[in-house]
């Protein structure tokens, strides 16, 4: 009788859900390395990559197929366990955050109310945050496991540097926070839903967020971990084949899911800006709408995705003592002025 | 106090930053509206198969020996041109013509061996300016990639043009602007 309470239904639904996001993350990870290399090449005065399909676009197959049969090398010196571990943890954590986005308005399916979110936690930007600073082990013990000091060297930088700008974006989210007065995430878009949009009053707010997300990801400005003319090529230098490359997609898979992030916190989520989606809903049905919020998420998301990578090839790398001074001098006291400034206003407007 | 030399030098501006300086953002903002434009810019990339860069007329590029009308090698072995070649990348033995090669060669001696080295080649078109028999040429081609150095030793066969008599479009093809840099084409 056990196995009848249980909502099949339910799980299959989440089960889709979830393969579509993996695959959707995947895919997104794997177009954006060829827009990235057609950005730096646009930005200067390239055409880049065009020869493997028309305009390129089978480029990425390629290089992943590349990767793949690369020969596998792992060092004598190297602890294997660890050496292994850490790609897959890099992977991992990059995707566990898309669990508890809200992708887009509730699908009608069947007469079935489906939420385009894997699992609405209570606790989602909590989550988010934990999963997150997980994500400095796969740097750090691929560095340290690849017992080579420029990859060891590499790791403790991205450690202290993830570590650091970790504090200011949570300052700078609790702003966000407060406004809401919820953790979960669908509650902080269906907030922005009915109202204007987070970035109107927290820009200074974003302002910060957006460069600790920056550092998060570890992009130019602040790809100190992975500075090719210092270290070589940061912590994963000793790795070849795929692991190489799922440190390489892990890192375009967390800059998709920060642009979403970013999306969902400052800009809407999956909000459709200047349209009523009820009576868009009205008109073309519920599941077409909820297609277009998804499309204007994925659009939004893109979109920072396009910024990360013309920051990267407009400003040069910081040194590692000015990431430290922007960090802890500018960012976490401005984060922390604008929490107290924020916190005083919603205050003062309530009594 | 140096002497100026352009009026384009810019002083050194070494105030100390004011504040919208150091706030840094601002400066940011700006290096990316530079990088955006740069984004719509025209590219500068020639798609190589599909697109070629015109070449100068005067380019001195791949070597071919020349046919007459009749298709008869001008090529009379007489080495003047391996004398000429200030890098000796020229080597030819001759033969002489027999009995029923007439409508092979255009007169009684002619090149049975005549060799190119273009890893060599400077390309200078000296061998080009002595000869007296019209008979090499450097055509508005370059030496093509190869994966062995023998491969860029030119036999005979890869530097004669084709013949005019068997294959007129090849030849004219092969004869490119050749001769006809006067006319301005």
């Amino acid at each position: 009788m056990y196995l009848l309470a249980i909502d099949w239904i339910f799980i299959i639904e989440k089960l889709v859900l979830i393969a579509a996001i993996v695959t959707l993350s995947m895919v997104v990870a794997m177009y954006a390395t060829y827009g990235e290399r057609k950005v730096a090449a646009f930005i200067q005065d390239r055409i880049g990559p065009n020869r493997a399909g028309p305009l390129g676009l089978l480029q990425p197959l390629a290089d992943g197929g590349k990767l793949f049969f690369k020969e596998e090398i792992i060092p004598l010196a190297s602890s294997k366990f660890l050496f292994i571990l850490g790609p897959l943890l890099a992977m991992v954590t990059a995707l566990l955050t898309s669990a508890v986005i809200p992708w887009g308005a509730t699908m009608n399916i069947g007469n079935r109310q489906v939420p385009l979110q894997v699992a609405d936690v209570n606790i989602g930007i909590l989550y988010v945050f934990g999963v997150v600073s997980l994500g400095v082990y796969g740097i750090m013990l691929g560095g340290w496991a690849s017992n080579n000091k420029f990859s060891l060297l590499a790791a403790i930088r991205g450690a202290s540097q993830m570590v650091s700008y970790e504090l200011a974006m949570g300052l700078s989210l609790i702003a966000v926070l407060m406004l809401t007065g919820s953790l979960q995430m669908s509650v902080i878009v269906g907030e922005q839903y009915n109202s204007v949009w987070n970035i109107v009053y927290q820009p200074i707010g974003f302002i910060i967020f957006f460069i600790c997300a920056l550092a998060e990801t570890n992009r130019t400005p602040f790809d100190l971990p992975e500075a090719e003319n210092e270290l070589n090529f940061g912590y994963h230098q000793e790795y070849s084949s795929m692991k190489l490359g799922f440190y390489l997609f892990a890192e375009y898979i967390n800059m998709f899911i920060s642009g979403v992030i970013m999306a969902t916190l400052y800009f809407g989520g999956y909000d459709i800006p200047f349209v009523n989606e009820v009576s868009l809903a009205q008109h073309i049905g519920e599941n077409w709408v909820a297609l277009l919020t998804f499309l204007t998420l994925m659009a939004k998301a893109l979109f920072f995705v396009f910024v990360f990578m013309w920051i990267r090839w407009t400003i040069p790398r910081f040194r590692f003592d000015q990431l430290m001074h922007l960090g802890w001098k500018r960012l976490i006291p401005l984060a922390l002025a604008n929490m107290i400034i924020t916190a005083l206003v919603i205050l003062w407007l309530k009594k | 106090m140096s002497v100026q030399l352009t009026n384009r030098s810019k002083p050194v501006d070494r105030r100390p930053m004011n504040w919208v300086e150091r706030l840094y953002l601002i400066n940011i903002f700006r290096g990316m509206a530079i990088t955006l434009k740069h984004f719509f810019k025209k590219k500068a990339t020639i798609k190589y198969p599909e697109e070629t860069r015109p070449f100068s007329k005067v380019f001195r590029g791949l070597q071919i020996l020349n046919r007459d009308e009749e298709g008869r090698e001008r090529c009379t072995a007489c080495g003047l041109c391996a004398v000429a070649c200030p890098a000796e990348a020229i080597t030819m033995e001759a033969a002489e013509r027999q009995e029923g090669e007439e409508n092979l060669y255009r007169e009684e001696k002619y090149a049975a061996k005549y060799e190119i080295n273009m890893l060599r080649c400077i390309f200078c078109g000296y061998c080009e300016e002595a000869c007296p028999k019209d008979a090499i040429y450097l055509s508005q081609t370059f030496t093509p990639a190869n994966y062995q150095r023998k491969g860029f030793i030119y036999k005979k066969e890869d530097l004669l043009i084709p013949n005019p008599v068997t294959d007129p479009e090849g030849y004219q093809k092969a004869l490119g602007t050749i001769g006809r840099e006067k006319e301005g084409v």
